[in-house]
């Protein structure tokens, strides 16, 4: 083999990387990936994989939810290490005893919204995204005058976990943020759960609103907070939540600035 | 009837369904529906018994009642007791021997498919080890075809899945060129939409449709909307090739996809009246996977593995041209890291083949699951060995739209540089004509575009 010879070889078609986020035009080694786009991929790979890994400091995060001016209860489920949280959803629906007991402990009587922060499958989502989420939501929240629970920080918690606590304190709106299963281009997606009269154990996910990719190069903190407030008025309005409550909002991330013409089809 | 002692304890299984999930290998899944043996004694325990169960037995007791489920009916009512008649003295463990024996050959095999329930081939496949599985799925040989000959021996095809995360024409077709220029897409090219409705489908089968006629590949299309989305967009005249739909092992878990054997039937029969395939008429495209019942809440007490066979029961009733077991999407809660995921896909195979299937294997994982692109390439390596029909060709092995990893355009080259493996005859013929690939099936070594796409990317 010639010395002077390139040990890669790289694609010409380099100018359609513009129409996707997709690994494409990678070049090759032989009929394999070169070295830097496999070094790429395993990069991506090690920030989703400590992102569900990586615990989250919910130290840290109570501290810097305080200079928002509501209290904070940190709770864990029933699954009491990451491994069983992985492998039993269930347990990541149930409350700890001790959880149960703090609850009732910090009883204040009927609130109208209940705001629940878990882990779920992306600590980092979390630790970027649900401080200052959450610091535009109270403001809103508070200048329609809804009074709030304790803000739950739940360890090891699953969707359905916001049920059991707003029934605590007969919450009408339950609001779980959450990490969500981490992509190799989005560790750090937080998604957020709304359900009206949330019910432990038989509020299904047809009962939900969903919205979710909320990170740097996802949805923004205000797209989502216009989301979510839109679907509050809904459902205080159709006294429901999920599959029969519609967003309505447009979708800027939808109404891409690319052009919807393929260029493969181009006479 | 199922009882044994072993190791100076008494076991007593009660049931055939109850003793399949003890005997089942260990996966989360099984754990999560509380069917799983409790220990490595009383798994083994079971297998010991399972290995004494005649096959007849199978065709006795059904695992979910027959009067409740469809797919019990239509396993019972259609099995073939002709075909049976080779083996129906054998029990399970017996059956396992049969099965290695050189004797019982590809031709052997293919004339006892339809005899065969798709709980016995559960049952035997719970004792059989990663080269068992191997071993007698290569002699299975399953060949189909719409525009061009999937499965033939010593062939390997590949779904090009162009995903893109909001359906952009510009970013599918650049994932798409993508992949045609790595010599990916003679299984099917095959779309999943960001939105299932029926003007997102038509404007994607109708793209498809454009691309594959300009170019002239010899190929078919997909767009992996819902069966009743699909149908829909056939009413109002859109190209569909392949129809495709979710299917699960039992009535239930299939009510949850929103689907029955009526419908599916319905489908095939609108896609088959369009009469677009040009070498043959398997038009359907189906995906399963290991705890997709459970995660519907819908498995009757059975085990992950046996309810995945069962709705292969499903895929034989509409002749399809593809099943695709994707087998690491599901997450951790039912197959919790790479080894797990390994022995299920091979498994999938395996049953699969045996029951009359052209299987495909997602090959893949999710970032929670405990699994890396190591995992990724045992399990990809040693399911072309067994001689798997397709594997999926993702760009970079980065699904942007599904948020997952799959298999690239590059790992199917690697799996057919190193088992001497080629795209199904059509499509291979077309990449040499279009000097993708060389006489020998490798891409060349100049970095050139073949003159066929040159005008497209020149405009750009």
């Amino acid at each position: 083999m010639n010395i002077n010879q390139p040990t890669t070889i790289a694609n010409p078609w380099q100018d359609l990387k513009q129409f996707t986020p997709a690994r494409i035009a990678l070049g090759r080694a032989g009929m394999s990936l070169p070295t830097q786009a496999h070094l790429e991929f395993q990069l991506a790979h090690a920030l989703a994989r400590d992102a569900v890994h990586i615990p989250l400091d919910f130290a840290v995060l109570a501290q810097s939810l305080q200079p928002l001016g509501f209290p904070t209860l940190t709770l864990q489920t029933q699954a009491e290490n990451q491994r069983m949280y992985l492998q039993r959803p269930d347990l990541g629906r149930l409350l700890s005893l001790s959880a149960t007991e703090s609850l009732k402990n910090n009883m204040i009587g009927t609130t109208d919204v209940a705001i629940v922060v878990a882990d779920g499958l992306s600590s980092k989502a979390i630790a970027q995204h649900a401080v200052s989420f959450l610091d535009l939501l109270l403001i809103e929240l508070k200048k329609q005058n809804y009074s709030l629970s304790p803000l739950c920080l739940v360890k090891h918690g699953r969707v359905a976990i916001g049920d059991a606590i707003a029934e605590q304190f007969a919450a009408r709106l339950c609001i779980v943020l959450i990490g969500e299963r981490p992509g190799l281009s989005s560790p750090d997606s937080m998604g957020i759960y709304f359900t009206f009269h949330a019910k432990s154990g038989i509020s299904t996910d047809a009962e939900r609103n969903c919205i979710s990719n909320i990170h740097h190069n996802g949805l923004s903190y205000s797209e989502a907070l216009r989301k979510l407030l839109f679907l509050i008025a809904e459902a205080e309005k159709l006294q429901l939540s999920g599959v029969n409550l519609k967003d309505e909002t447009t979708d800027s991330a939808l109404n891409s600035e690319q052009p919807q013409t393929n260029f493969l089809l181009v006479q | 009837m199922y009882k044994t002692q072993i190791a100076n304890l008494s076991y007593d299984f009660k049931t055939l369904a109850n003793l399949m999930a003890k005997a089942t290998p260990p996966r989360s899944g099984d754990y999560l529906a509380g069917v799983a043996a409790i220990d490595h004694l009383e798994r083994v325990a079971a297998q010991w018994v399972l290995a004494d169960v005649p096959l007849k037995q199978f065709l006795n007791e059904a695992l979910v009642p027959y009067e409740t489920d469809e797919i019990t009916r239509l396993i019972m009512d259609e099995h073939d007791s002709a075909a049976f008649a080779a083996i129906s003295h054998l029990t399970v463990g017996d059956f396992r021997n049969w099965l290695l024996s050189p004797q019982t050959t590809s031709d052997v095999l293919n004339a006892l498919a339809t005899g065969l329930t798709p709980e016995m081939v559960a049952a035997v496949s719970k004792i059989m080890r990663i080269q068992d599985l191997i071993l007698v799925a290569k002699k299975c040989r399953v060949v189909t075809r719409f525009r061009n000959t999937i499965g033939l021996e010593n062939r390997l095809s590949t779904r090009l899945q162009p995903n893109h995360p909001t359906d952009n024409p510009a970013g599918v077709a650049a994932s798409l060129l993508d992949g045609l220029l790595y010599g990916c897409g003679d299984a099917v090219i095959g779309i999943n939409p960001a939105s299932d409705n029926v003007e997102a489908t038509s404007r994607l089968l109708n793209m498809l449709n454009d691309v594959i006629a300009r170019y002239q590949i010899p190929t078919q299309s997909c767009v992996l909307a819902h069966v009743t989305t699909t149908l829909k967009a056939i009413e109002h005249g859109a190209p569909v090739d392949l129809v495709f739909q979710s299917i699960a092992g039992t009535q239930k878990a299939n009510a949850g996809f929103g689907i029955n054997l009526n419908l599916l039937e319905e489908a095939r029969s609108a896609a088959l009246s369009l009469n677009r395939g040009t070498v043959g008429n398997n038009c359907m495209y189906f995906e399963t996977g290991q705890g997709s019942a459970l995660s519907a809440n819908a498995n009757e007490g059975l085990d992950q593995q046996t309810c995945e066979v069962r709705a292969y029961a499903v895929a034989r009733k509409f002749k399809p041209l593809l099943v695709n077991t994707v087998v690491g999407f599901i997450g951790p809660e039912y197959l919790y890291d790479g080894k797990q995921i390994i022995r299920a896909g091979l498994e999938d195979h395996f049953c699969g083949k045996l029951l009359g299937l052209p299987m495909g294997c997602d090959v893949c994982y999710t970032n929670h699951a405990e699994a890396d692109q190591d995992d990724m390439d045992m399990l990809l390596t040693q399911f072309a060995v067994a001689g798997g029909t397709f594997v999926m060709g993702v760009p970079g092995a980065d699904d942007v739209m599904l948020n997952y990893q799959s298999t690239s355009f590059h790992d199917a080259l690697y799996v057919r540089q190193v088992l001497g493996l080629r795209p199904a005859p059509e499509f291979e013929q077309w990449l040499q004509q279009q000097q993708i690939f060389t006489q020998h099936n490798q891409l060349s070594l100049q970095a050139e575009i073949p003159a066929l796409f040159k005008p497209a990317l020149n405009q750009l």
